[in-house]
Parts: structure tokens; C-alpha cells; sequence
């Protein structure tokens, strides 16, 4: 504990640096993720291709792929781009298949509707589809902001400053103080980074808490579940 | 691209794979951590997932967690387990048990849960006793979905395996601190690769052990493969 008061300053800092890269990743995946997501989902012969491609992503191993990187993007080692750029590749191999299950979620009757009553492909995607999908689109993003949150301490044993540097410096140092910290502030970061998103679906799709969430979850994966079969 | 091609001049280099510090041994090592921490969490988890997914009880205190594992970052819980049982392969066995028991876990119970109740009902109700319906009916029907966790923490182990040279255990991460100790990037690249293909190759050899170890019945009734999602998204949406 004493660690901990006399390096409030060095935490705030790590954690603002941490803040830094994982935040930006998880925007970024999100919304690289949508269109993509959607032609797995629109047209049907890219879904499999898209999917299994996009999977594959997620089969490199985090810690080469930070040092890949710098290599195709032209940045320092050091980067925190870097890690920005890697996270959010792994961010979109996890919310592309979030995506397409989620547009798959929303009943084909809905959509027949909406376009019988007139609305254009474009009014329909953002009135209709989007908002419908929403519920799987935000259990999606939930999941990557909390894989997210953790990877980006590896970028620490190549250098690059994130929460994970107490780990670093704390194992060179022999302080299992600052060690601890800097787990329990990274599981922090992760649960403050959820309930954000939770409360933001909140806010965008108020009759989320119309339903209870157990039917919620179960529709869910019940959707994922036959999106499964057709991958 | 120059690196690129240094990098694989130094994978091909027959200097570099002997001695003890080579690719030979740094390979077998890793793959060696690896296997050995599947098996001890394959032991752990898949019969607890079992009894979760035969019983039905215990479901949430696995989905919770689990969940709290996946937060839990790896680089953290090995240095600390280095810091109090000293360098070596201990620590990053350790923890790499941890973050694999998780996806396992999940793959042996949602594996018994996704099957039809009326098949289960059927075998109790033509005579099977409890344990014969556990490994007759639920097992052989699981199977796509255990096989697909015990991939993922396999891809998942070979990964982070990497990390263990951080603590002296050493691995194909090796090739990663040395280059990074001495500003050799090519030596960095060149482990990097090594790791990455054999992660590509893992997945490969599973998913042709998914094709010979599920039964031709249970194929049959699957539209096309069937494969477990990455435990992370599966749990929490539970």
C-alpha cells in the first residue's frame, strides 16, 4: 500500500497511457467493423470467405504481431500506434462476426416492412437494422473493450508505456506491489470501459430494459447460433 | 522489406538451429510448454465442465469466472508468479493453465447444453443409466464444441507461450528479447515469424483433428463444420 501512495502520479500517468491506446482501438474496431460485418452479412457468398479470413486474424499471436507491425506500417518499434493498429486488428477479427450476427438478429418480417412502407436501402440500415442489432452489437463490443484492455499491457516488454510497464518494472525491480497495481488497475480500466458501454446502450436503445436481459442474451445466442450453422 | 529478408535468412541459417540457445531446442521447448499446459487444463476443466453441462448447475460461477480470468491480464499474473517462485518455466505454466482453463471450460459444458434434451431424455428413458448417457450420448454429441475450446486455448497458449522467455522460461520468445535486448530486428522478426506459423499450423492440425475424432453420425447431422467461437464472446453473451 505504501507503493501505491507514493506513485500516485507514476499510476495516473500508466493509466492515462493505457486509456490512450485501448480506447482508440476499441472506436476504431467498432466502426471498422460495421460495413465489413454488413457485406458478410448482405451478401451471402462473402460471408464465409469474410468470416474465415477475418478469423484467421485472430490467430496471431499478439505479442509478434506488435513487432510485425511496425515493419508494414512504417512505424517506431516503440510506437504506441503500433500497438493502436495491432489491437484494433484483433478488435475486428472478434466485432466482425459480432456484426453480421448481430444484423442477422433482426427479424427478415421487420425489414419487409420497413421497406414496404418505403423506406430507401441507406433509411432502412440506419432506422431499422442498426438500431435492432444494437443489443448483440454492444454484448460484441463489451467482449473486445475487455480482451482489449488486457492485451495492451504486452506492449510493455517492447517498450511501449501502458499499465502494463508496472508489470515490467516491477519484475525488474523485484516489487510485487507494483505489480498488483497494476493487475487491479487493468481490471479496473476494463470494468470503468464496460460500464461506459453499458450505460451508452443505455442511453441509444432505451427498450433494451424492456426486455429482461435473460431473454435478451438468449435471443442472442440463439441468433449466434444459426448464424453458426449457415458460416 | 530488407528486414523481411533477413529475418528468414536467419530461419534458414543451419548455424542457428543447433546448440542450446537454437531453433531446435527454442521450438521443442515451446511446444512442449504448450502441450503440457493444454493436458493440465484440459484435466481441470473438462471434467468440470462435464458436471456443469450434465447437471446443469454452476453454469453463472463458471461464466463469472471465466469472465474474470479473460480480464486478467497474462503479462502481469506471470511476472508476479515469477516474482514469488523464481525465474524459470514454473510461472508461466501457471499462468498459462489459468488463461486456458476458461475456454475449455466453456467448450465442455456448452458442448453437453447444445444438445437436443429430448435425445437425453430418450436414452434415460430406453434404460441408460446416468453415466452411460455421460459418455454414449453427451460425449460423442459435445464433442464439436469441446474440440472447438480446446483449439482456441491451444491457439491461445502457443501465443502467449511466447511471453515465458520474459521469465527465463525460455520458447521462441527468446529470439523476441534477445533482438530486443541487442537492437536486432531481424532476430525479433525472425522469432516472430516462428511463433506466428506455428500458431497457424495449430489451428490447421485441429482442424483436422476435429474432422477424425468427431463421429461420422454427429458429422452428418451438421450442416456444414461446426466450430467454437472464441470462448471470450460466447461466455459473456451468456
Amino acid at each position: 500500500m505504501n507503493w501505491v501512495a507514493n506513485n500516485l502520479p507514476l499510476i495516473l500517468q500508466r493509466t492515462g497511457d493505457h486509456l490512450a491506446i485501448a480506447v482508440p482501438a476499441i472506436i476504431l474496431s467498432f466502426v471498422i467493423s460495421i460495413p465489413i460485418g454488413w457485406v458478410a452479412h448482405h451478401y451471402r457468398w462473402s460471408r464465409g470467405t469474410v468470416l474465415t479470413s477475418i478469423g484467421l486474424l485472430y490467430a496471431i499471436p499478439s505479442l509478434p504481431l506488435f513487432i510485425v507491425i511496425p515493419l508494414i506500417v512504417g512505424t517506431g518499434l516503440r510506437s504506441p500506434v503500433n500497438l493502436v493498429v495491432g489491437l484494433t486488428l484483433y478488435g475486428i477479427a472478434l466485432m466482425v462476426r459480432s456484426t453480421a450476427d448481430a444484423l442477422g438478429s433482426v427479424d427478415s418480417n421487420v425489414e419487409q416492412s420497413a421497406s414496404a412502407v418505403g423506406f430507401s436501402a441507406w433509411q432502412r440500415f440506419w432506422r431499422v437494422d442498426l438500431p435492432l442489432a444494437g443489443p448483440v452489437l454492444l454484448a460484441g463490443i463489451r467482449v473486445v473493450s475487455v480482451s482489449t484492455v488486457s492485451l495492451t499491457t504486452v506492449g510493455a516488454v517492447i517498450g511501449i508505456s501502458s499499465l502494463g510497464s508496472l508489470f515490467t518494472d516491477g519484475f525488474q525491480r523485484n516489487i510485487t506491489a507494483e505489480i498488483y497495481t497494476g493487475i487491479v488497475m487493468t481490471i479496473l480500466v476494463a470494468l470503468v470501459l464496460d460500464l461506459i458501454l453499458v450505460m451508452i446502450g443505455r442511453a441509444l436503445m432505451p427498450w433494451i430494459g424492456a426486455v429482461s436481459p435473460r431473454r435478451a442474451a438468449r435471443n442472442a445466442r440463439a441468433a449466434r447460433r444459426s448464424g453458426e450453422v449457415t458460416a | 522489406m530488407n528486414f523481411l529478408i533477413e529475418a528468414f535468412q536467419f530461419i534458414f541459417d543451419p548455424a542457428n538451429w543447433g546448440g542450446s540457445g537454437g531453433i531446435g531446442v527454442r521450438l521443442v521447448e515451446h511446444l512442449w510448454v504448450s502441450l503440457l499446459v493444454v493436458v493440465i487444463a484440459a484435466a481441470i476443466a473438462i471434467p468440470v465442465g462435464f458436471l456443469i453441462g450434465h447437471t446443469g448447475t454452476g453454469k453463472s460461477i463458471a461464466v463469472i469466472g471465466s469472465g474474470g480470468v479473460r480480464a486478467l491480464p497474462t503479462l502481469g499474473l506471470v511476472t508476479v508468479i515469477a516474482l514469488s517462485v523464481g525465474i524459470g518455466l514454473t510461472a508461466p505454466i501457471i499462468a498459462l493453465v489459468v488463461l486456458a482453463i476458461p475456454s475449455i471450460l466453456a467448450g465442455a459444458y456448452s458442448g453437453f447444453e447444445a444438445i437436443d434434451r429430448r435425445t437425453i431424455d430418450a436414452a434415460r428413458a430406453v434404460g441408460r443409466t446416468e453415466w452411460q448417457i455421460v459418455t454414449a450420448v453427451e460425449l460423442p454429441l459435445g464433442l464439436p464444441l469441446l474440440m472447438g475450446g480446446l483449439r482456441s486455448a491451444s491457439l491461445q497458449v502457443i501465443s502467449t507461450a511466447t511471453l515465458a522467455a520474459y521469465v527465463g522460461g525460455g520458447g521462441l520468445g527468446g529470439f523476441l528479447f534477445t533482438g530486443l535486448r541487442t537492437n536486432d530486428y531481424p532476430q525479433m522478426l525472425a522469432g516472430s515469424i516462428l511463433v506466428i506459423a506455428l500458431a497457424l499450423l495449430s489451428e490447421g492440425f485441429f482442424a483436422i483433428l476435429e474432422r477424425v475424432t468427431v463421429p461420422a453420425g454427429v458429422r452428418a447431422g451438421l450442416p456444414t463444420s461446426v466450430r467454437a467461437r472464441p470462448s471470450r464472446s460466447r461466455a459473456t453473451a451468456a
